[in-house]
Order: C-alpha cells, then structure tokens, then sequence
C-alpha cells in the first residue's frame, strides 16, 4: 500500500507541472501570435474569446457532448440491477455522490467517466463489460472509473484538450495570416531572429503540446488503476477485466481518437504505432502494476 | 509602541492558528459522523428486510428454530442498541446468524427455488456488500480523525475541547472466521 500512495502524490505532483507548463505555452503562443500577425490588440481579443467559448463551452456540455457522440443510453430497469448496487457500494466507500449510469450497447469490453465535477459525474460501461466480466472484475473497472471522477480527471482532461487545442488554433491562425501578407514591418536582425523562432514555436508547439497531453492521460489511467485498487482493496479484480481485454482485443465502435482517452481501456483498434503517441499505457504494465501491490 | 505591535500581531496570529485547527478537527469528526451514518443507513435496511425474510423462510424451515430465533434476537438487539459499540455488536451478530440462515437454507431445495427467497438473498448480499464499504470509509474516517487529534501540536487543542479518540468498527469474531472459500 505504501506503493500506491507514493504512486499518487507522484501522479498529481506531475499534473500540476502539467498544468503551468500549459498556461506557459499558451501564453507564449498568444505572444509569438500577436508578434507573427500584427494584428496586435486585435489578436488578442480574437484569442481570448475563442478560449473563453470553448472553455465555458466544454465545461458545461462536454458530459452531453461525449454521451450523445458515443450513443450511450441511460441505464434504467432490473437487468442494470447488479450495476447500480456495485457503483452505489463504490460511492460509500469513496464518499462520493452516486453519478448518472449509462450504458453503451457494444460488445466489446470497456467503460469511460465524463462530466465536469464529482455531483455531474456520468460512469458509463458497454453491455460487453456486463456480460463478459464477472462481479469483481466489473467492480475493478467501476472503482477505476469512479477514481477518475474523484481525482478530478474528468474535468482535467477536458481542460487539457482545450487548452492544446487552442494551442493549434493560434498556430494554424499565425500561419494562415502570414501567408496572405498580415506581416509586413521590418524589424531588421533581431526582427528576423525573433520571427524565426516565432514560427518555430508554432510548428513545435501544437505536437508538443499533444504530446505531453497523453504522457499526462497515461499517468492520469495509472493514478486511477492505483486509486480504483484502494477502494476495492482488491487489486486482482481489476487485473484480471484487464487481462479479458487484452485478450478479446475488440474495438468500441462508436469511439474516436478524441474521446478515446476518457476510455477505461484503448477503444480503438490495434495499437498506436509508437508509445509516445497512445492515450493509454500498455496494458502489460498496468496488469503488472496491479499486481505489484 | 513597536514592540507592542510585534506582540499584538503575534497574539493575532496564534488565534487565527489555534481557530484553523480547531476547524480542521470539527471537519475531521463531521466526517466520521457522516461515515457512521452511511453504516447505519445501510444496518437499518437489513433489519427492515428480515421481518419479510422470516415470513418466506418460516414455511419451508420446520426444524431451524434456534437459527431463526437468533437472527430475530439480533434484530430486536440492533433495534434497542443506543450506543455505536451496542450497534455495532448487534449488526455483528446479526450478519452471523444470516450467514448461518443461508448456509441452512442449502438443504431445503424447494426454498432456494423460491423468487422471494432468490430475491432476498440477493438483495441480502448487496447490503453486505455495502456495509462492509460503509465500514472501510468509517474505519478510514476514524484513522483520519485519531491521527489529527494526537500529532503535536493539535492535540493541545484536542484535550481541553473534548475531541475523544473514536473507536474503529471491529469484524466480528465469526466474520474473520468464516472465510472460506468454495470451488
């Protein structure tokens, strides 16, 4: 156990690096913006209510956005029975209100938590993971869930979408005004200097940016793997939905590569091509996490 | 006149300290007085199911009297108990002799074929269930509490206050020794 509580201190010590070194970089991309375009005042407004709308916009919506896109469905009537009682069992151990359930016809096993705080949590699982898993295996996934609304992942996710999205809008604006001519002052050596590495900040920043943003959501699945395990006390359970995962290996069908890291598991099919790229950690190293506790 | 001042700010400061501690421990014994009600909440929805537990079970049990007696003695027992340990013992006992009340119920076929009887025992099992989590949170809550009125300096405030060490909810005896498992 002691493990674990190291696991989680280190986990949330690096979310907050995490989230300075966002608000740096978009500071720095409405500079380099604002140097870039010359629109100057103007930029800056444009960029600030972009950020705002989209901000306001995905904290309030994103649990009806990510329900109605993936084709969830409220999980009411005596077959979601067991369902209910496991997460209402989960929500005394945890001290967390009960969230809305939904479910999300699709054989394959998985679950994602969306909403923007612990009292507008939604816990969704696929009929797969109902069927396929057994009570305390499907206790694991629902405990891993609920940490993820306990931690505050879901909301922090959603803030680190739009934030590296906005991140991207500046870049993609910046480039779009230079090429029909927005910059023609002239700044003579230091002018040159600076535009250079202006533009080279806004190619690097958005895959920067990206990249750091699952390196994040990796961790954020371990912290909440670790956290899940604490509720529980039983580790083993939810080793073992991840060892039915691996080995079904099937894809949730109504899945994307936006919503895919709020997903219990990776929804999408096959393998990332590179490590640095996946939303989730290699299920190995999770399994084997698990059971080092 | 500075020194005054100096004295003065540190009495303002010692206040405000002594006023945060203070309630940071009436926080911390809030939350084991919400934890304890979760457990009662879910101890009082078991001893509401009993009374209809003894009517589906009555029928078939001719021969179980004693086992039957027990569990409606622990249901009067929890219902009477004032006291957290007094409650805390009935439920004990209580869980025991349900346990003992299923285990019976194996050789009578006809009742475990029974939807009522199925019912119940599911319905039983979830309870279980969520008391044992009830009591993890409690047992957590009160692990939280009894660290924050002992470490130093807290526990200057603690004493004179009356913050008493709370008592952890203890498995039965019979609990810790019935595990066993099935293949």
């Amino acid at each position: 156990m002691p493990e674990l509580y190291n696991q989680i201190a280190d986990n949330k010590r690096k979310s907050w690096l995490f989230v300075i070194f966002l608000f740096v970089l978009v500071a720095l991309a409405v500079l380099f913006f604002a140097l870039l375009t010359g629109f100057g005042k103007a930029g800056f407004v444009i960029a600030f209510f972009i950020a705002l709308l989209t901000t306001v916009g995905s904290y309030y919506y994103s649990d009806s956005i990510v329900i109605s896109s993936t084709g969830a469905k409220p999980a009411e009537g005596p077959q979601f029975r067991k369902y209910h009682s496991l997460v209402e069992g989960l929500c005394i151990a945890s001290g967390l209100p009960k969230p809305r359930l939904y479910y999300l016809e699709d054989g394959a096993i998985n679950a994602f938590a969306t909403g923007r705080d612990p009292k507008h949590a939604v816990v969704c699982v696929t009929t797969g993971a109902l069927e396929k898993l057994d009570k305390s295996e499907l206790e694991g996934v629902l405990a891993h869930e609920l940490s993820h609304v306990k931690n505050y992942d879901i909301r922090f996710i959603t803030f680190a979408v739009v934030m590296v999205g906005l991140v991207s809008i500046l870049a993609n604006l910046a480039f779009r005004s230079m090429f029909y001519g927005g910059n023609r002052r002239d700044g003579g050596k230091a002018g040159t200097a600076l535009l250079v590495i202006g533009l080279l900040f806004m190619i690097l920043a958005p895959i920067f940016a990206k990249l750091v943003q699952l390196a994040v959501s990796r961790k954020r699945e371990y912290l909440a793997d670790a956290t899940g395990a604490s509720l529980t006390r039983y580790p083993d359970g939810l080793a073992k939905a991840l060892e039915k995962i691996k080995l079904e290996g099937l894809a949730v069908k109504t899945a994307n590569s936006t919503t895919a890291s709020l997903f219990f598991a990776n929804p999408l099919k096959g393998a990332s091509f590179s490590n640095l790229f996946a939303t989730h950690p290699p299920i190995d190293e999770r399994i084997s996490r698990l059971k080092a506790m | 006149m500075a020194l005054d001042l100096i004295v003065i700010g540190l009495i303002v400061l010692i206040a405000l300290f002594l006023v945060l501690l203070y309630n940071g421990l009436v926080r911390a014994r809030n939350m084991v007085e919400n934890a304890w009600s979760q457990i009662d909440v879910q101890l009082k929805k078991r001893s509401d199911l009993i009374p209809n537990l003894m009517e589906t079970v009555k029928g078939y049990m001719k021969h179980e009297r004693e086992t039957l007696k027990e569990v409606t003695e622990a249901r009067t027992k929890f219902l009477n108990a004032q006291t957290m340990g007094e409650k805390a013992k009935a439920s004990n006992m209580m869980t025991d002799a349900l346990k003992s009340i299923f285990a019976v119920a194996e050789s009578y076929p006809q009742l475990r074929a029974s939807e009522n009887f199925k019912h119940l025992q599911e319905e039983l099992s979830d309870i279980e269930g969520k008391i044992a989590y009830a009591r993890q949170f409690y047992n957590d809550s009160v692990l939280e509490y009894n660290n924050s009125i002992q470490v130093f300096p807290n526990s200057m405030v603690a004493g004179p206050f009356g913050f008493a060490k709370r008592e952890f909810f203890e498995v039965s005896a019979g609990e810790r020794q019935n595990v066993k498992v099935k293949f």
